[in-house]
């Protein structure tokens, strides 16, 4: 709240927020914040959930939420009305923001004050706003985010005031944007990049406009017609932007000046079509988490034109990697046991500073007993800081008593011409344990046979981690904010083989 | 005063800046603003008090000030003519290596 209420007092009458053809300026977002909260406050909720795309609400409730004194819970709206519901549970009792035809349903659970998304947004812009007082409490909980759950039931991921602030204050200037700046938030609201994005943009004083549903066209779209200078995507949407954007010579984004991408691995062949097609465009991979209070680590435009521009094989390979720490925050390499590992050598990533939180709802602090927060994704650093992820501990194949990270797999065949997209997952081998196998998509300019495609794998790694089954596939399954879901790709695959 | 809880807020007793303690040392110290002690976020400046002429070098929004050592960083929220010292000792801007936008 601290950083809305600097942003109004140094530039109260720029416009803060844009969605379709509403706009609030900074004073009228303070205002509503303000209005909101007395609302809320008046209900006797603990926690103020919105259930919606990225819209108004969702800057209006988190500041709001903040002004309280509560915890902020943007829940995903694409969730079955049952899954809501166990959600919903857990954080009673609660006011919740929705989309209107939810309204009669969420009305009916116990514990909840119900209003749509219309009615919370007319009364924050008509109500008187309180005079500006509210809780300056560093170890408050500001926000709760479930975690996807693919692994179990959904964790609720705990962010205090004084992460989001050390995250806020480590990595943004204040008015470091200019009077024409806009950021084009198209991640949901209940990704911690949507969350992130706002408060970035708020304490930097650039306008937030808000696409509520992703398409490529409607994003290139409203980038042009807005005159948007910033973006954050995750890798399957640049993938359709950039395919978007080669299939007409004369669609341009001329005021897009920085593309932030993360929430994935991007393939090689995505980022560097991007940056041939986009050479004005300063690009930036982020790797954070949700219980890192977002980005940890950044690889900067400069060395994304280095990698373009150079044959130095370090320099390219860097466009892999994630890039170095923030300044703040902590990168270390573990193995099992908890010891650091040196240069180019395969563990776990562990993340340690005042952003992190590591914290979950019920289960209390994870972190280790000098602070640092095991992040489950498996990768190296080579011996200039530079971190690469292999991806989830958890996705690692062990054949044979062999650990088989499959993101090496999967980058050897995204390099054969043919292929388009793949995931690679263990399935279930009497002989060896787990085999290795791989759903793949070919592209449009040539076919490619299993075979062909083994001894592409088989020339550059080792025979183990050839795939032994190789399925052709339309599309792979993704999540709406990029994730990979391999546990359908695994269901996929082992349902073929029985 | 004594400012070593992160999160406090003060204000100066002379002018209009008002800081967020982000890191604090663990020892008390003197922090001053336009030459007078600060005081908590709540309490009323006294009326008719004016900065020393040896202090009006003036805070900014939105930096963030240090003293020497790094123990002490604080945000300023509200900016004044003030300036913030231990002591005598001037706080400076804290210089932050512009990172690029990555979200």
């Amino acid at each position: 709240m601290m950083l809305l209420e600097m942003a109004t007092s140094a530039f109260s009458d720029r416009v803060a927020l844009r969605s379709g053809d509403d706009q609030w300026t900074y004073a009228e977002l303070f205002a509503a914040a303000g209005s909101a909260a007395a609302e809320v406050s008046a209900a006797g909720t603990e926690r103020l959930a919105v259930i919606d795309v990225s819209s108004p609400a969702v800057p209006v409730g988190l500041f709001a939420s903040a002004w309280a004194g509560i915890p902020f819970v943007p829940l995903n709206y694409r969730l079955t009305e049952g899954e809501l519901e166990s959600l919903i549970q857990r954080i009673t009792p609660a006011y919740l923001v929705t989309d209107t035809d939810r309204v009669a349903t969420l009305s009916k659970l116990p514990n909840t004050t119900v209003a749509s998304r219309r009615a919370f947004l007319e009364q924050a812009g008509s109500g008187t706003a309180p005079p500006p007082s509210w809780p300056m409490e560093p170890d408050a909980i500001a926000l709760l985010l479930f975690t996807s759950g693919t692994t179990g039931a959904p964790k609720a991921a705990v962010l205090r005031h004084k992460h989001l602030i050390s995250y806020i204050l480590g990595s943004v200037e204040f008015g470091a944007a200019g009077e024409d700046d806009a950021t084009l938030v198209s991640v949901p609201p209940y990704h911690v990049a949507g969350v992130a994005a706002i408060l970035s943009s708020v304490y930097a004083g650039r306008r937030i406009v808000q696409l509520p549903n992703f398409s490529a066209e409607a994003w290139i779209d409203l980038a042009r017609r807005e005159r948007v200078t910033h973006a954050f995507v995750v890798p399957t949407m640049l993938a359709r932007i950039v395919e978007c954007l080669e299939g007409s010579d004369n669609l341009d984004l001329p005021c897009l000046r920085a593309l932030a991408y993360g929430g994935g691995k991007m393939p090689l062949p995505v980022i560097e079509r991007a940056l041939k097609r986009l050479p004005g465009t300063s690009f930036t991979n982020a790797y954070g988490l949700t219980e890192t209070s977002s980005t940890v680590s950044v690889l900067g435009p400069e060395e994304h034109r280095a990698a373009l521009a150079s044959d130095d094989e370090t320099a390219k390979r860097r466009l892999a990697s994630v890039g170095r720490p923030l300044p703040g925050v902590e990168v270390e390499i573990q193995d099992e046991a908890g010891r650091p590992l040196g240069p180019g050598e395969r563990g776990e990533i562990h993340v340690r500073g005042e952003q992190v939180s590591g914290e979950y709802l019920g289960q209390g602090v994870t972190l280790g007993p000098d602070g640092w927060f095991a992040t489950r994704d498996g990768g190296s650093m080579d011996a200039e800081g530079y971190l690469f992820v292999d991806g989830r501990i958890d996705d690692v194949i062990v054949r044979g008593g062999e650990n088989i990270s499959p993101g090496e797999i999967e980058e050897v065949l995204l390099e054969h011409e043919a292929v388009a997209d793949c995931a690679v997952v263990g399935v279930p081998d009497e002989h060896w344990g787990e085999a290795v196998a791989a759903a793949i998509v070919l592209g449009k300019d040539r076919p490619a046979s299993p075979e062909e495609l083994r001894t592409w794998v088989k020339d550059r790694l080792r025979s183990s981690r050839t795939p032994e089954r190789i399925e052709f596939s339309k599309g792979l399954p993704y999540s709406e904010t990029g994730k990979l879901l391999r546990r359908k790709v695994r269901a996929q695959l082992r349902g073929d083989a029985s | 005063m004594d400012p070593r809880k992160p999160g406090t807020r003060l204000r100066s007793a002379v002018c209009d800046t008002e800081v967020m303690v982000i890191a604090a040392p663990a020892v008390a110290i003197e922090l001053r603003c336009g030459g007078a002690p600060m005081i908590d976020i709540a309490e009323s400046p006294p009326p008719g008090a004016s900065c020393h002429p040896d202090a009006k070098g003036g805070t900014a929004l939105g930096k963030r000030y240090v003293d020497e050592a790094g123990d002490l960083e604080l945000l300023c929220t509200k900016p004044g003519e003030g300036s913030l010292t231990i002591a005598k000792t001037p706080l400076t801007v804290k210089g932050a290596k512009p990172l690029p936008s990555s979200d």
